[in-house]
């Protein structure tokens, strides 16, 4: 280093990267986000440890501890035995009803709001474009606006507390976005892959199925995504026209956790919960990017 | 919180580009699939966003109870609410939920972001530890801090039983403070979503505003705040638009967390909405409050429409 | 000549990729540098090493006669102007200009006082209550200028400042940041993927490729005598001529057809493989041939009107030649011309190192 000759005596010169000295501010910023980060995870800790003691144990407080008794009891109960007034089934039948729900519920959404974007994009008709602004203003809307009258339609053709009324609830509540977002994918597309598909004679289907549906593969992914954890997380549309037969997961275990008679059993309750929340939470870590993608979806727009 | 975010952040999107799209693409023509491929979004859009509107209208001025009927009463159902300290107070409730919840969301959301956004080596870790709340359902959320808010058992004992003994934690037992606990509920739930919309904002800003800033000697608190923000206008839109439409929709966080109570002081203009139609027997005064719900809606998107028309009416100038 | 940045053995990496290595530049005090060359060959990167926009991996940095190399970007003496011209959107112009300032707290009457003599110079007062986009693209320019001219600084870095505008205002305002390096002489460090600019402004070019200094000269030399084939065929439009052959004393023979380069001023002597690049612009026709040194039959290929002149297109041997004709010579294609050229204005390379002979 001939520079170093160079300068004065006893001072060093500055030369290449300048030294990394761990500020105050850079620890302020990662005291931030890890406090922030404690805030959001201590509910899931004491979630787990709770599901995890016995309830003697859970008497004596100690909120955060990990359990000095281990114990799996509580989570068989929630799932097999934990009553909702005189029911004593656990969750496994709110669990099955809410797959039932879900898996029906997304495919027949996505496919409408499929057919629905595609419409929009390539084959507007008079009308259309209203169509879609009262669509979108229903995304705005509060449910509790519609609910009544849908409650009253849905009874008069005999699906009120049925599956398919449930199903065709979820399509309709998920139509505003699912339908947006598809809509926006194929505008995107080029429109030259349209006509394209128009010169080959293809009619409406015909490019749908051909040209359409393999390559809205990506964001069909984020609509899958959006429809399993939104459909799986609703409690409203749940109470109201699910009907006993087929309460979902979420209603369940709000019965079961609010249910007064008896001693409250906190451990199971907690372990309900976490049952409750474990396939949206399967979701979201399995889907990683993809989830924030359709989150983001609208937001980079703006 | 996730259906109603959903539609929030899709609506958000459509107004956004709405202006970019209107150039049409393709000749109208009638095509009978076409038509007869959108028969379910024809009949949801006609069916239930304006058919069930209008009788839930119809039937606010009317005196239905367990069936709906058509006896008008005119005003009356509305009088009755209005008067109802019930309704009220639900009004009361989500309205200071509603300043609270956004603006609460806003600035931690925006805090978060811009910490993010330092260079985080485990940028990845953080995300999916601020936004993991939001996959789950609200009825979860709120079961789970209505166990952390337990009086004695929850978070309030536990720092207690550390030797803080006058720790005093433990907002849902007491009218004046639960609606607090509910808005903490709220926050732990949905933060991270404002913080992703806010943090993708960010990253879309100029890496040369940056540097100009820097060149210029510009503090980088006083980039983020006066410089930055101002910027992500369409960010900020965005997670405005998803909070007001869970806001006024805020219905399960409530029941899972504190029934409306203590008393009604979490009481929230959907519930009592709900209320009505099913153990109260009353569905027009259930519908009148429904009605009454619809009304900041209409207010937002009037107001999105002016700003709109504002933004293009100045475009048009410059 | 004393310097006023002074950059040593500066070198740069992104993670593993090395992007500049040991570079070394000395400016002058109130020189007119450019910094050229294609796209993502690190001038940018040059740039911001010497605002202290990115932190080097190793080497110096001296502004004025301070070694800055770990100084912050507003320690450094420097104002910066960029492509984007990255005006604060929400503030009004004055705003703009005097946003440092205020941070700096500085003296109201110094900032009024500033900004008002920012604005004369750049003719942008009547602009001052407006925001940024209420302005035009080059009203925009002229307050990022605006914005490094009140800090009243020694050195302006220039980062492309001209690429977002049309042909028409490029060419006038690179036409004021001439005037205004006369007017202030201040150092000027200036990147531009455009020759022209380079060629308009520059005291100096450097040229630039894969993050080395290729040739550092005026733009007369740089033009007229590229040290190597890279910098030869990047200036000038229609690049130089290139003919591929074998030299043997003052004589290259390309392909078949031997010429004489004996006026050429060689600076080494090799025979070998060879290149010989001639300027279109130095190719005569017809009676202008005959008084050069080396004169060629050939044939006309291709013709290209260009208004003021026009491009013409012929054959060596295998190799094409183009040059530059007077607009109102007539050419067509197939048609037998004459042209000539004089050796001692062309320059001959290595065909192995690329080099200058
Ligand atoms: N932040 C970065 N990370 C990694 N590589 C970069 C970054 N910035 C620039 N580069 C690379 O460094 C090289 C030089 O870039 P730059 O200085 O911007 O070129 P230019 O001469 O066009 O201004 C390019 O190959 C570019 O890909
Ligand atoms: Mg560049």
């Amino acid at each position: 280093m001939t520079n170093l000759a160079a300068t004065s005596a006893g001072a060093i010169s500055a030369r290449g990267p300048k030294p990394r000295t761990l500020t105050a501010s850079r620890i302020g910023v990662y005291a931030f986000l890890i406090i922030a980060a404690l805030f959001f995870l201590l509910p899931l800790w004491v979630m787990v440890v709770t599901s995890l003691k016995t309830l003697p144990e859970i008497r004596q407080g100690h909120l955060f501890n990990w359990p000095e008794l281990l114990t799996f009891e509580p989570w068989l109960k929630a799932w097999d035995t934990a009553c909702t007034g005189r029911d004593c089934n656990g969750l496994k039948p709110g669990f099955w009803n809410s797959v039932k729900i879900t898996a029906l519920s997304v495919p027949v959404s996505i496919v409408v709001a499929m057919i629905n974007g595609y419409a929009l994009s390539f084959w507007k008709y008079r009308g259309s474009e209203f169509l879609f602004g009262v669509l979108i203003f229903g995304a705005f809307v509060p449910y509790q606006v519609v609910i009544y009258p849908l409650i009253i339609g849905l009874s008069k053709v005999g699906l009120f507390a049925t599956l398919p009324g449930i199903v065709i609830v979820h399509t309709i509540f998920g139509m505003p976005i699912l339908t947006l977002l598809y809509r926006n994918f194929f505008a995107s597309l080029p429109i030259e892959l349209f006509k394209a598909g128009r010169v080959d004679w293809a009619g409406f289907w015909g490019i749908f199925f051909r040209i359409m549906l393999p390559m809205s593969v990506p964001i069909t992914i984020v609509a899958v995504i959006l429809q399993t954890t939104g459909i799986w997380n609703d409690f409203l549309f749940g109470t109201v026209f699910a009907g006993r037969e087929n309460m979902p997961m979420t209603v369940q275990l709000n019965n079961i956790v609010t249910t007064t008679t008896g001693v409250r059993e906190y451990n199971v309750n907690m372990a309900a919960t976490i049952l409750t929340a474990a396939v949206p939470l399967v979701v979201y870590f399995i889907s990683g990017k993809w989830f924030v993608r359709g989150i983001a979806a609208g937001a980079v727009k703006g | 919180m996730t259906q109603v975010a959903q539609g929030g952040e899709g609506a958000a999107a459509g107004f956004a580009s709405a202006a970019t799209r209107r150039k049409p693409r393709l000749r109208k023509r009638l095509n009978v699939q076409s038509v007869l491929g959108t028969t379910p979004m024809i009949a949801t859009a006609v069916g239930v966003f304006i058919i069930c509107i209008i009788f839930s209208i119809i039937w606010s001025f009317t005196n239905s109870k367990l069936f709906p009927n058509f006896n008008f009463i005119g005003w009356a159902q509305y009088q009755r609410l209005w008067s109802t300290d019930r309704w009220i107070i639900s009004v009361q409730n989500v309205a200071v939920f509603g300043v609270l919840s956004i603006v609460g969301g806003m600035v931690f959301g925006y805090l978060l972001a811009v910490f993010m956004d330092q260079r985080i080596k485990q940028e990845d870790l953080f995300r999916s530890i601020f936004l993991y709340p939001f996959a789950m359902s609200l009825v979860v959320t709120g079961l789970v801090w209505q166990w952390m808010f337990d009086p004695n058992l929850g978070i309030q004992s536990a720092v207690r039983q550390m030797g803080w003994t006058s720790f005093e934690f433990a907002p849902l037992v007491k009218q004046e403070t639960a609606l607090y606990g509910v808005v903490l509920g709220g926050l732990w739930n949905g933060v991270g979503v404002t913080m992703a919309i806010m943090l993708a904002g960010l990253r879309g800003v100029d890496s040369e505003i940056w540097k100009a800033a820097k060149v210029d000697g510009i503090p980088t608190w006083k980039t983020y705040l006066f410089v930055v923000l101002p910027m992500m206008r369409g960010a900020i839109a965005t997670a405005f638009i998803l909070q007001c439409t869970g806001v006024v929709r805020v219905f399960d966080i409530v029941i899972a967390m504190t029934q409306g109570g203590p008393g009604v002081s979490t009481q929230m203009p959907a519930i009592y909405v709900i209320q009505h139609i099913t153990d109260r027997v009353n569905v027009g005064q259930g519908m009148a409050a429904a009605t009454m719900m619809l009304l900041p809606v209409m207010v937002l998107i009037g107001l999105q429409y002016l700003v709109r028309w504002n933004a293009n009416r100045r475009a048009g100038r410059a | 000549m004393t310097s006023s940045v002074s950059i040593r053995e500066l070198s740069l990496s992104f993670g593993h990729v090395k992007v500049l290595e040991s570079l070394d530049l000395e400016v002058a005090q109130g020189e007119f540098i450019v910094l050229l060359g294609p796209s993502g060959c690190g001038k940018s990167t040059l740039l911001n090493c010497i605002a202290g926009l990115l932190d080097v991996s190793d080497g110096e940095i001296h502004i004025s006669g301070r070694n800055v190399t770990w100084d912050e970007p507003k320690d450094r003496g420097i104002g910066m102007v960029f492509q984007s011209y990255a005006l604060y959107p929400q503030m009004t112009v004055e705003r703009n200009l005097s946003f440092g300032l205020r941070v700096a707290r500085m003296p109201k009457p110094e900032i009024d006082a500033r900004v008002k003599r920012a604005s004369e110079i750049l003719q942008i007062e009547p602009l001052l209550q407006r925001k940024p986009v209420e302005l035009s693209g080059g009203q925009r320019q002229r307050v990022a200028i605006g914005r490094a001219l009140v800090r009243d600084v020694d050195v302006f870095l220039f980062d492309e400042p001209l690429s977002n505008l049309d042909a028409k205002l490029r060419s006038d305002l690179r036409i004021e940041i001439k005037r205004l390096h006369q007017r202030l002489k201040n150092t000027m460090i200036y990147v531009t993927h455009d020759q022209v600019e380079a060629m308009t402004l520059a005291d100096r070019i450097a040229i630039m490729k894969n993050g080395v200094i290729q040739q550092l000269d005026d733009p007369h030399t740089i033009y007229n005598k590229p040290v190597n084939l890279f910098v030869a065929g990047f200036i000038g439009s229609p690049s130089m001529n290139f003919l591929r052959g074998q030299l043997t004393g003052t004589d290259i023979s390309v392909d078949g057809q031997t010429i004489s380069i004996a006026s050429y001023p060689f600076e080494s002597h090799a025979g070998g493989p060879a290149v010989l690049g001639i300027r279109p612009e130095h190719v005569a026709l017809g009676d202008e041939a005959r008084k050069m040194p080396v004169q060629i039959e050939s044939e006309i290929e291709l013709v290209e009107p260009m208004g003021a002149d026009t491009i013409a297109w012929t054959k060596i041997g295998t190799q094409s030649l183009t040059f530059r004709a007077a607009a109102e010579v007539h050419l067509v294609p197939g048609q037998k011309v004459l042209i000539g050229f004089d050796p001692s204005r062309g320059s001959v390379f290595n065909a192995e190192s690329g080099q200058r002979i």
